[in-house]
Parts: C-alpha cells; structure tokens; sequence
C-alpha cells in the first residue's frame, strides 16, 4: 500500500506537520525536503494504474501513471519547490500549510485514475488555494477569496453532478476520454470549464489572484488552472468546440490586459490567454496538438511563476503594483529586473527561451490542421502577449518614468526562485529535448526551423519597433494607460477605442453583477437569519400549541390529497 | 459470527431481544447505586448485538424470515415477531448503537445526573432500547404501538433528567407531541382493524388487498394511511412536524442525546417504511397516491430548511439537532422516491446516519463533561485542548457532509442515483447542495473548535477520558471503515430494498 501512495498524499500530509516545526530554519528545510521527497518517490514508481480501493462496488485508482500524468505531475512538483523556496521568508505557518496542501491536492487530482478521486483532491484544491487569498487579511481579499470559494466549490459539485450521471450512464468511474454528447459530459466539461476559467466563467480568476498574498499567487498561477488543463486534456480531448472557446480565451484578455493598471491583474488576464492556447491545442486534439497543450503548460507555469514572482518581489518591497505608479525600479532591483525580463521573454516566445519551443508546437498543429483563422487568432493572440506581458509588465515596473523609488532588491529566498524559474525558461527554450521527450507522444518536432524563427522574429521585431517609436515620439506617454495598445498592428486604430470600451462595459456589467450577487447573497442571508437564526421562525422554539396545529394542518392535507 | 453458539436459547433469540433489556430495566431499579445498574445495563446491552447479529445472519443465509410465534398462538390471534432483512438490519443497528454508548455512560450520567436518580436512569434508558427493538421486531401493529408507547415514555423521562431547566419544558413538549404522534398511528391501526379484522401485517396486507375494491372500505383504508403516516412522521421529527426535536435533543443529557439521535428516529422510520411499503404497499398503488410526493417536499424541505437552521445555531447541540432533521430528511427522501437504488441509500443512510451523528453527540458529551458548556462561545479553541475528541467529531462531521471516503457518501450516493433513476435530475443537485450547506455548518463548529483562541472555560480543559474516546474512536473509525465496505450497510439494504420495492405495486 505505502509502496502505491499518491504522491499527492505525501505533500498533504506532509503539510499537516509544519505548524509543529519549531523555528523558521527547520521548517524550511523540512518544506524544501517534501517536493524533494515526493519527485524522488514520483521517479521509483512504474507506470500504470495502482493504488485501487474498492469503494463498495467501485474500484478507486488512487493512482495512475502515465505519460500524459506525469508531465502535469512533474511540472506541478517543480512549481511547488519554486514556490516553497520563494515562501522561505514568510513567517506564517497558515500559508505554507496551504500552499502545500493546495499543491499536494493539485498533484492528488493529476494522479487521479478515477471520477471520485479527482473530485476529492478537486475540492481540497478549492479548498485550501482559498486560505492564499484569504491570507492578505484584508477586506477585499475576504470578499473576492469568498467569491472564488463559492466558484471553485460549485465546479466542484457540478463535476460530481455529472460524475453521477456519468456512472449511471456507463457504469463505471474511470476518468478517460468523456466526450461533449452526453448529458453528464457537458456536466463535467463545465465543471472543468469553470476551473479552466473559460470565457464568461473566467472572472474568479482576475477577481482573486491579484487580491492573494505576495507568495500566494505564485502557487495559485501554478495549479487551479493547469489543472483543469490536464482534465480537459484527458476527457475532452479532440472536442471541436474546444477550439473556438480557446481561441476566444487567446483573444479578449488581452484588450483588458493592455489597459489593466495593476500589474498583477495584467499577468492574471495573460494567464488567461496562454490557457486559450493550451485548450485550442486540446481541441484540435492531435498528438501534435497535445504535446503542444502539454509542452506548453510546462514551461508556462515556469515563465508565469516567474513574472508574478517579480511582480511580487515589487509588491513586497514597494508596496504596490500599480504600473502608473511604478517605473525606474532596474536602479534598485537589478536582479529582479533581470528575471522579469526572461520571463517576458519566454511569455513572448522569443526564439530560444521557452515559450517558443511550446507555443510553436500548437501553432504548427492549427496549421497542420488547417484551421487558418484560429491560427491567425494565436497570432493575433502572441502578439499581443508579447506586447503586454512582454513589454508593458517591465517596462513600466522598472523603466519607463523614473518614480523615484527606491527599495531594496528582492529577498535572496525570492532571488534565488526566480534564478531556478529563469534558468529553466532559458533552458528549455536553448535545449527543448528533455521536454519533449517527457510529452505524451512520440512526435518528433523541430521547433527551429528558419521559417518558424523567422515568422517569430518579425513579429516580435515589429511590435517592438512600434513600440519603441511610438514611445520616442512621446505620442502615447506612459501616463495615459492604452498607451502600448498601438504597439500592435493588428488592431491600431480601432482596437483603443473597443479596448476602452469593452474596459468599460466589463467594468460595469462585472461589477454590477458582483453587486447584485452580493447584495443579493445579502439578502438572502438576512432572510435566512430572519427565518432560521434563533430567534427565526425556524429556529425559535415554537408554542406546543402551533407544534399541535402545523401536525394536524399535515394530516387534513394528507387525508384531503388522498381523497382527491 | 455464525460461530455464535446460543445452544437452546436460539430459536428464542427474538422475544429474547426485547426481553432482555427491559427485564434489565426491571433488575436495575432495584439496584440503588448507580454503578451497579450500570453494570448491570452494560452486561444486557453488550449481549443484544450479539443476538441481532446473529439474527441478521441467520436471515440472509436462509432468505427467509424468522418468524417467532409468542405462546406458540399462530398469527392472527396472538402475536408474531418478524426478522426478516429490514428488520434484522435495523435491529442490529440500534442494538449497537445502544450498546456502543453504555462503556461511555458511566462518567458522564455519574457527572450529569444526582446519585439517587442514576440507576432509575438507567432503568428508563434500557426500558427505551427494549421499546425500540420492539418496534422494530414485532409483526403485529398493535405491539408495536405498545413498544412505541414503552419506549416514548421512558424517553420522556430520559429527556427530563437533563440539567437544563429547560429540559423539563422540552421533555414536557415532545410529551405532548409524542402523545398526539402515537394516538394518530392507533387511531389508523383501528381504521384498519374496522376494515380488516386483523392487527398482523402480514395479515393486514392479505386482507386489505380485497377491501379496499368496496369503495367505502378504501376511503377508510385512506385515511388510516394519513393517520398512520402524520403519527409516525412526528415521531421520526420529519419537517414540519419536527420543533419537538431541538430542544428535547438539546436540553437532554448527553448520553441520552446520543442515544436518541442514533436509534429513536430510525425505529419511527422502520416502522413508517413497514406499513407504507409491506401493508399499504401491496394493497393501494403507491404510485397514485399523495404520500410519495408529499414525502418527497417535506423531505426537500427538511434538507434545506432544517440545514439553514443548523448554519445559525450557537449550541452545537441544537445544531447536530438540527442537522438530524436535515437527515431524517435525506432518509424519507429515498423513501420517497421508491426505487430500488434510492431506498437502499435510504436504509444505508439509517446505519450511517446513526453512526455519524451518535459519534458527533458523544463528542459533544465529553466537551460537556469536561466544561460544562456547548456554547459555540464557550468551545472555541477547545480543539487544542481535547484533540482526540476533536478529531473524531472533525471525521463524524466529515462523513456528515458526504465526503467520499466515508459512510456519508455511500448513502448519499445511491439517493442520487435513486433520483437519477426517477428522472427528476432536478432533486440531485438538491441532493449535492444540500451536502454544501451541511459543508457551511459543520465547517463553522470546526472553525471555531480549532481556529479560534481558547474561551476561559477551554483554557482550562483536558482531553476526554479513555472511557469515552474509545466508543468515541469506535463509531468515528467505522464511519471510514463503511465508506468503503458496505457489505454490512448497503449490500445488506440493497436485498431488504428488493423485498421492499418488489412488494409494492
């Protein structure tokens, strides 16, 4: 039994023990040592399914090694050292044991080779990634890391709906391919959708990462969502509608990432848009495809943990991440500006960091599918990650106008995280092999051919040009924040004016909606209080005498419905 | 099990069940120190799961019922005992939680209940487990309002006895209900015997099936089913006619709660299923009738009403009270919708539910024994004080929710595909987000448990004594140990949901 543990499991209850350690430097070591452990372990297992528990008459597979889990479990496992390392100076003991919980279920879910399994570390994931929000203890953090509870518990639920439908259907728990043609897999696709933060179901995720704590959003960057990804990939792989909603995901983010002010926000929409890729790449669902989904989410959770780890460096030490706010930091963090910029790099795809070697993949398998005009979309889309994770998120944090602040450089801890992340995106982009030989399939591919870096580079190159002179010229100044919108070609003109707009509109309808569920959550509260709190009329000890009257109100409405 | 050599003693082991505890009822008032009538009772109830195991297995080996003829009288004139598959299972069940309790009873009545009053205690808490059983046993629908009224009665004092002065008013008011919820059953038993001529179930069902074609004859039969339904839907606390239960659950003493909550209700709710399903059942479509689907609002009521309620309460008492509706609800839900998936989540959720919620009220009962107190105000940050207490009330509250892993799933599981099974997709989502308000309730008690600074009264507490952890750790760990083997829960409800389902029409 011990021998066929989820790794998952290792982490969770490893977790449980931190509050115990005594002193900041044992429990450091001691959460240094458990990702440790649990990739060690992770490497002596076989693949296969292992694990099983008969839960009545189904059989559980607590765990399933297989190339897809195990790309999605290494990475996660990568992630969580990153974030552990990153963590080191937070004296809190209630964030690392969520962090590592929420990370241990995460990697629970990826294992999972079954429906009641992936539930069960599904919820613990909702769970425990809320005490990372809840943790900034404040206010709004309290109200959006409510609101995201609420989200990620109700997929939950619907994905056990569906799981129910699903067994009744097939009779069996096993979590392989689903399909969209069933009552219980559109179900189950919402459910992933939710996590996956979908078009019209994404707005948890621009509400609660940026309100998390400097440490916590780095862990949430990594998990929720890949997750998700990787559900999607092993259920729903090759549903076409997959590949319009991803395309979508790709596009609208970006028209709120470019005018979003708050830096931590911008890098929340762009999370957004990279998922599109990996889901279009899920729909299309080749094994070209797939490893691109897979390759993708690899070196995404690197380069995304990287740049939220430097905004968050910034946070911590400035006290706000706001880009009309910041500028000129390079003089202060060097380091720190360094990393952000490999990570911009990678996010942007620049030949030989990392993004390139992934997105290319999915890139190439639209083509070869010859879905033009989503493959014109990605690039629409790249571009435009380039032009807001890739220009905006540095150049306003550390160029830009001097803001005359001046901090301290990063905690060595966080450096030092940062230095891995960096390290890993250069890597992977100079030197993709290992990668892909850990990818689902055996597909050969060649991510450097002249006509990919080529295509690449002139889309890089031009944006930056654009971007340069128009910010020589002085046309757009920093101050006014759809500045770097016409960095862009694709959408010069009009695009400034339906970002401002659209900006608008989702501002508005997002809030009153936030409103109104608030409010009405309100409401109901109170009106449930009213009726059910102790002095309610369901809560009150009520008068023998009306005990007496409602039992033979019953009985006449028995006695009468039964005559009729 | 089967090893269980009861020599000569065997063939009586039926009548035995019921006799031994309420003779024990008989020996302890003579015993005037408490800790000799507890000797005494936990001889008794030690011996009764033997004997309701021993008659479980005897009836899923043979397939048949045992039939126990009293005074050897056959069945229309004297009274008969039945085990058949339900009966067995639940008698077992209430047998064990009845004895499962007792290890635990002596440090708390010692500390709850005055010396003079322990052993008449104990005497009213064996008289009520007899009542109980016999309910559950018996074949004949007169008997049974006998036992009900044995077993009602002696709950009344157990209710009483409670510390709060409160209790007395509470125990006064579920007297009156109780009183007015036994008087509806005998009013429909003599309904039936007008038409029939018999008190047997058996009998009855036989002799109903041709009655009720006369018309006058059926609308009597009718109303004796709305009698007998409202009656016992009292007892078993199904919503709306549940308010007697909170305060009497509330104000009680520990041990008595506890004993309640896992076995009272349930034998209301056997004996409910016993007559709608065996007499009514073959006799009336139930399909046609309003029952199931008057059953099945107030059961959805009872799920969300009763839930929210629980969300609010500031004692933990009153809150698993509230909590025990919201379950009963769960119960008459797959009674409700009569199908064979359903009623087995049904008759799982009788054992799981009685585990559950036995184990959580002994929890409470150690936290009151240690500070006197089961105000959310006076627990929080006891966590940290009596952990082992804590814990297993964190696992029982686990599988309250439904958690997979636990017992609480399995019955919640096969509701859902009982409602699936009747097309109304509708109820399993109530199904699921009714589990996440249970998720709300027993979440904040956890919070304040573990996560809140200790009150004055917790600073100071010390973890429970071994006395009570051990039945505590029992009933917790079997609340795991049947999320994943139900052959002792649902494989067992699944054949007496068989008989059930395959006698109506």
């Amino acid at each position: 039994m011990m021998s066929e543990l989820n790794p998952g499991i290792i982490l969770i209850l490893g977790a449980l023990v931190v509050p115990l350690l005594p002193g900041k430097l044992l429990r450091g070591i001691y959460m240094l040592v458990l990702p440790v452990i649990a990739f060690a372990y992770l490497q002596s297992l076989p693949v296969g399914e292992m694990g099983q528990i008969q839960l009545f008459d189904m059989t559980l597979v607590t765990l399933r090694i297989d190339k897809l889990s195990l790309v999605f479990g290494y990475i996660f496992l990568i992630a969580t050292l990153l974030g552990v390392i990153y963590a080191l100076h937070v004296g809190d003991w209630y964030q690392h044991v969520a962090g590592l919980v929420y990370a241990g279920s995460a990697i629970g879910a990826v294992f999972a080779g079954d429906f009641i399994t992936l539930f069960v570390f599904w919820e613990i994931t909702a769970i425990s990634s809320v005490f990372l929000v809840w943790a900034s203890r404040n206010s709004s953090a309290m109200a959006s890391g409510l609101r995201y509870l609420i989200i990620q518990v109700g997929s939950g639920v619907i994905l056990l709906a569906g799981v129910l439908f699903y067994f009744r259907d097939t009779g069996s728990i096993a979590f392989n391919a689903i399909g969209i043609e069933t009552f219980a897999g559109k179900l189950i696709l919402i459910a992933f959708g939710i996590k996956c933060a979908f078009p019209l179901l994404h707005n948890w995720l621009q509400d609660a990462y940026p309100e998390a704590t400097v440490t916590g959003t780095v862990m949430l960057s990594a998990f929720t969502t890949k997750l998700a990804v990787y559900a999607l990939a092993r259920g729903y792989a090759g549903t076409e509608i997959l590949i319009p909603i991803g395309a979508v995901m790709t596009a609208f983010p970006i028209f709120y990432a470019v005018i979003e002010n708050d830096l931590r926000r911008v890098l929340a929409y762009s999370l957004n848009n990279q998922l599109g890729f990996m889901v279009v790449g899920i729909g299309i669902g080749t094994e070209l495809a797939l490893n691109g989904t897979a390759a993708h989410a690899f070196c995404h959770i690197l380069y995304k943990a990287l740049l939220f780890m430097s905004m968050g460096a910034v946070l911590y030490r400035v006290g706000t991440v706001k880009g009309s706010e910041l500028g000129g930091l390079y003089r202060s963090m060097p380091w720190t500006t360094a990393f952000c910029i490999i990570g911009a790099a990678s996010i942007s795809a620049f030949p030989l960091f990392s993004g390139f070697i992934s997105k290319s993949l999915i890139m190439s398998a639209a083509m070869k599918e010859g879905h033009f005009w989503v493959w014109l979309t990605l690039l629409f889309a790249s571009a435009g990650v380039f032009h807001h994770s890739g220009i905006k998120i540095p150049y306003f944090a550390f160029f830009a106008h001097d803001s005359g602040k001046r901090c301290k450089e990063a905690p060595t801890n966080m450096l030092i995280a940062m230095a891995i992340a960096a390290a890993f995106c250069i890597g992977l982009g100079v030197y993709p092999d290992p990668l892909y030989a850990l990818l689902p399939y055996d597909v050969k591919y060649v991510p450097y051919t002249l006509e990919h870096v080529v295509t690449q580079l002139q889309l890089l190159l031009f944006s930056a040009l654009a971007f340069t002179v128009l910010m020589r010229t002085g046309i757009y100044p920093p101050e006014l924040r759809s500045t770097n919108l016409d960095t862009d070609w694709f959408y010069r003109v009009p695009g400034r004016h339906l970002a401002t707009f659209a900006n608008r509109f989702r501002s508005l309808t997002w809030e009153w909606l936030a409103d109104t569920a608030v409010r009405g959550a309100t409401k109901i509260h109170d009106a449930l209080y009213r009726h059910h709190g102790p002095e309610g009329l369901f809560g009150r000890t009520w008068p023998t005498g009306s005990m007496a009257f409602w039992t033979t109100v019953t009985l006449g409405a028995v006695v009468i419905l039964s005559y009729l | 099990m089967s090893a269980l050599n009861w020599g000569a003693a065997e063939p009586h082991l039926p009548i035995l069940l019921v006799m031994t505890p309420i003779f024990g009822a008989l020996f302890s008032t003579f015993l005037r120190r408490g800790v000799l009538a507890w000797l005494l009772a936990l001889i008794v109830t030690l011996s009764l799961p033997l004997m309701s195991i021993t008659l479980l297995l005897k009836v899923l080996e043979t397939g048949q019922p045992i039939i126990y003829k009293i005074g050897n009288w056959d069945a229309p004139f004297g009274i008969v005992y039945k085990v058949d598959q339900l009966s067995a299972y639940v008698l077992c069940v209430i047998s064990f939680i009845g004895a499962v309790i007792l290890p635990y009873a002596r440090r708390s009545i010692a500390a709850e209940i005055e010396e003079p009053a322990q052993s008449w205690y104990i005497t009213m808490y064996l008289l009520c487990l007899g009542g109980l059983l016999g309910i559950v046993i018996t074949g004949d629908a007169f008997n049974a309002f006998v036992f009900l009224e044995i077993s009602s009665l002696s709950t009344y004092v157990l209710i009483a006895l409670g510390r709060h002065r409160r209790a007395l008013l509470a125990s006064y008011q579920y007297l009156i209900m109780g009183t007015i919820g036994a008087t509806f059953y005998i009013i429909g038993v003599g309904l039936l015997y007008l038409v029939t001529g018999t008190l047997n179930f058996d009998d009855l069902s036989q002799r109903l099936s041709t009655a009720v074609a006369d018309p006058g004859m059926r609308n009597a039969t009718l109303t004796a089913l709305g009698f007998i339904v409202v009656g016992l839907a009292l007892k078993l606390a199904l919503f709306p006619m549940h308010v007697w239960l909170p305060n009497a659950y509330a104000y009680a003493p520990s041990v008595a709660t506890a004993f309640l909550a896992g076995t009272a209700t349930k034998a209301a709710i056997y004996l409910l299923i016993r007559v709608v399903f065996s007499v009514f059942g073959t006799a009336l479509s139930v399909e046609a009738l309003p029952i199931p689907d008057l059953l099945l609002v107030l059961s959805l009521a009872a799920m969300f009403l009763a839930s929210f309620s629980a969300v609010f309460e500031n004692n933990a008492k009153r809150m698993l009270a509230y909590s025990s509706v919201a379950q009963v609800g769960y119960i008459m839900l797959g009674v409700a919708l009569a199908n064979q998936a359903s009623m087995t989540g049904a008759l799982a959720h009788i054992a799981n539910h009685a585990i559950m919620k036995t184990a959580l009220f002994l929890a409470l009962g150690a936290v009151f024994y240690r500070i006197g107190s089961v105000l959310y105000s006076d627990m929080s940050g006891i966590g940290r004080k009596m952990p082992l207490t804590m814990a297993a009330f964190a696992i029982a509250g686990i599988g309250l929710m439904g958690t997979p892993g636990t017992s609480g799933f399995i019955s919640k599981w096969y509701l859902a595909i009982g409602a699936i099974d009747a097309g109304l997709y509708s109820v399993v989502f109530m199904i699921v987000a009714s589990s996440l308000i249970s998720v709300v309730y027993i979440g904040r008690i956890t919070e304040v448990v573990w996560f809140r600074e200790p009150s004055p009264a917790a600073a100071t507490a010390k973890e429970a004594p071994l006395s009570m952890l051990i039945p505590l750790w029992l009933l917790a760990g079997l609340t795991v140990y049947l999320g994943f083997d139900t052959r002792l829960t649902a494989d067992v409800s699944a054949k007496a949901a068989d008989i059930l389902i395959g006698g109506i029409r």
